[in-house]
């Protein structure tokens, strides 16, 4: 039974996947114009123009193109890109020390925040408590990242002056300074996420609260709280992980604003510029690796669903 | 068993902001005594059980006094009742499959309450609690006790709840409509097994139901309920075969039998006229006044109160004698 409901979610993914890809490579394209030609700028040649499509394979169907980009992404070849001849992968891991760290500190400060707030809220529910910090996280959820971003920016960094409004110093430069330069970004997305996700905890816990197994936990005598703790969040955290599955692709939607608002040369910000330049190879890639990433975190979490409830392993 | 009663309860009042939904419920169940609680839906019997467990939804307070194991429950913290909860007062819900956590296994769930109040290390509180599966007759009573809630039948939910009850032989249990969300061909299997158990360990019953027949094969007395006030209450036997209050006349001939369901359907089941008055609009005087044919003026102004004696009525104008028909629990 547990067999046959990871093979339904592994073909779901590689199906998805696919899907993704051909969407991916069409939008690019869809775009319009000659890439070649806005590559090389207003004053190349013909001829030169011609040459790069060549070289690229650029006039070449695409279907052949995209066959040629998937079966190289396969075999680990990302490509490169057409200015610089970089390899997409070297471009992407440059930048993965700034981004990761910044996602995964965010995502995990938004946890930290929005379990026990969203948890005492729904405990608190119908109490002044428990409304304030339904209230705050309401508040917060209307709060663009971006403006979060430049808030934060202000009062740290340019009031007291505490850390750098924004730039980037690389880690082997300095640790502290690697830090110290990603602090805000980091409080900006996880304080914005964290709205959010406790308002998804709060509505989960009350949920679960008032179940009838809930009920009974208490009619044989657990208190209140241990209720909470050992019945309730079990059967919360079904619906709450599936909602994390589902915050990670915001989360890399914050980055890209996060990155521009804080100056951090991170990996959104190198599609972003990608894009401008119209280096299609670099975005197409790097976007599916994305895409890839976000897919597995959510395969994952349908795989851990299975795990967390004993029901889902039959139902599929 | 000793001589202190199960539970003594004494002028409830459940009340909900501005609104009375139980009016002053008085009653009394011996040590070891079984008592069926009846009436319709939104009649008051599952808040008034809830009262008693302490375990009334937010918003909704009971007032009154609940002696029990020598207190009065409704003055505990919640701390305090936590210790009675599931010891010595259990409560046995209507939909078992709701009523168990999908979550963890059936052993875990019986083992936790047993560890919970007899203070056993784990591996103790699972053999008891294998061995009130056994007691329970479930089949294969270690692959149960390895089971989720969802991979059992009704039945064996049931059982497993009534197992979850019992385990720390309290003195009193409250069935809230153990079986109907049960097939019929089990209710009867659950129903016997929840007699003998109860029987076996002495402890008191309460059983809220609408279903008389069960009341009549399984307890002792009665309380009829009706808009938040018991109308009619006193042994089984008398209630059924002889009922004072036109309310429980009707119940009584609402029952469907043999005789009242004819095949062609030309006879019909007889029902009570009218609908149970919602708690913001209780009629003036008596509750039942809109729907009964003995109704005159003073059932009009005067709410009547339960007279004294061992066959107790709130009527003004009270049935005589035995009922006549089929229809006699």
């Amino acid at each position: 039974m547990l067999l046959h409901y990871v093979l339904r979610r592994l073909a779901f993914f590689i199906g998805a996947m696919f899907i993704a890809s051909v969407l991916i490579f069409v939008l690019i394209r869809a775009a319009g114009g000659n890439v070649a030609a806005v590559v090389l700028g207003r004053d190349a040649s013909p001829e030169a123009i011609n040459a790069l499509a060549t070289e690229y394979g650029l006039d070449r169907p695409w279907a052949v193109q995209y066959l040629d980009w998937i079966t190289g992404m396969m075999g680990g070849d990302l490509g490169q890109s057409f200015r610089t001849g970089e390899s997409v992968a070297d471009l992407v891991v440059s930048r993965l020390p700034i981004s990761v760290p910044l996602a995964g500190a965010g995502l995990v400060l938004a946890i930290l925040i929005a379990i026990p707030a969203g948890t005492y809220a729904a405990r608190n529910a119908g109490r002044s408590s428990g409304t304030l910090i339904a209230l705050i996280s309401q508040i917060g959820i209307a709060v663009p990242v971006f403006w979060a971003g430049v808030l934060l920016s202000l009062l740290f960094g340019v009031q007291l002056g505490w850390l750098p409004t924004g730039g980037w110093t690389p880690w082997n430069v300095s640790v502290l300074g690697a830090i110290q330069s990603l602090v805000l970004p980091v409080l900006a997305l996880g304080l914005v996420m964290a709205a959010s996700l406790s308002r998804y905890v709060r509505t989960a816990v009350l949920d679960v609260m008032n179940q009838d197994y809930v009920r009974t936990a208490r009619a044989t005598g657990m208190s209140q709280t241990r209720a909470l703790l050992t019945v309730g969040l079990p059967n919360a955290a079904l619906p709450i992980v599936t909602f994390l599955g589902l915050l990670i692709a915001e989360l890399i939607g914050g980055t890209v604003i996060i990155e521009t608002v804080f100056s951090l040369p991170g990996l959104s910000r190198m599609i972003l510029s990608n894009v401008a330049a119209r280096e299609v190879i670099v975005v197409q890639s790097t976007v599916m690796l994305i895409i890839v990433f976000v897919m597995f975190v959510n395969l994952v979490v349908d795989l851990l669903y299975g795990l967390l409830d004993p029901r889902i392993r039959v139902a599929g | 068993m000793s001589a202190v009663p199960a539970v003594q309860v004494r002028d409830l009042h459940v009340r909900a902001g501005g609104l009375t939904a139980v009016r002053g419920v008085s009653f009394t169940i011996p040590a070891g005594g079984r008592m069926g609680l009846v009436g319709e839906s939104g009649s008051g019997k599952t808040l008034t059980a809830l009262s008693l467990m302490g375990l009334l939804p937010v918003g909704l307070r009971a007032q009154g006094e609940i002696l029990h194991d020598g207190v009065d429950v409704t003055k505990l913290s919640d701390a305090q009742l936590s210790r009675r909860r599931g010891r010595t007062l259990s409560m046995v819900f209507q939909d078992p499959l709701s009523a168990l956590n999908p979550v963890r296994r059936v052993g875990h769930q019986i083992a936790s309450v047993i560890r919970r109040h007899k203070g056993v290390g784990s591996n103790e509180a699972g053999q008891q609690a294998l061995s009130l599966v056994q007691q329970m007759r479930l089949p294969r009573p270690e692959r149960i006790m390895h089971a989720y809630p969802h991979e059992l039948s009704g039945g064996q939910r049931q059982r497993v709840m009534i197992a979850m009850a019992l385990a720390c032989y309290p003195q009193l249990i409250i069935a809230d409509e153990p079986t109907t969300a049960l097939d019929v061909t089990v209710q009867k299997q659950v129903l016997r097994l929840l007699n003998e158990a109860v029987s076996e360990r002495g402890c008191g019953l309460l059983m809220i139901t609408h279903d008389l027949p069960i009341v009549a094969a399984m307890c002792e007395t009665v309380a009829v309920m009706y808009a938040g006030r018991i109308v009619e209450m006193g042994p089984v036997s008398e209630v059924f075969t002889a009922p004072r209050h036109p309310y429980t006349r009707g119940l009584l001939d609402s029952q469907p039998t043999m005789d009242n369901i004819a095949i062609d359907g030309s006879s019909r089941l007889p029902s009570i006229p009218g609908m149970v008055p919602p708690l913001d609009g209780l009629p003036a005087g008596c509750a039942f006044h809109p729907r009964c044919p003995r109704a005159d003026d003073r059932c009009r102004r005067e709410a009547p109160m339960l007279d004294g004696g061992g066959r107790r009525a709130a009527c003004w104008h009270p049935l005589e004698g035995t009922l006549t028909g089929t229809n006699a629990a």
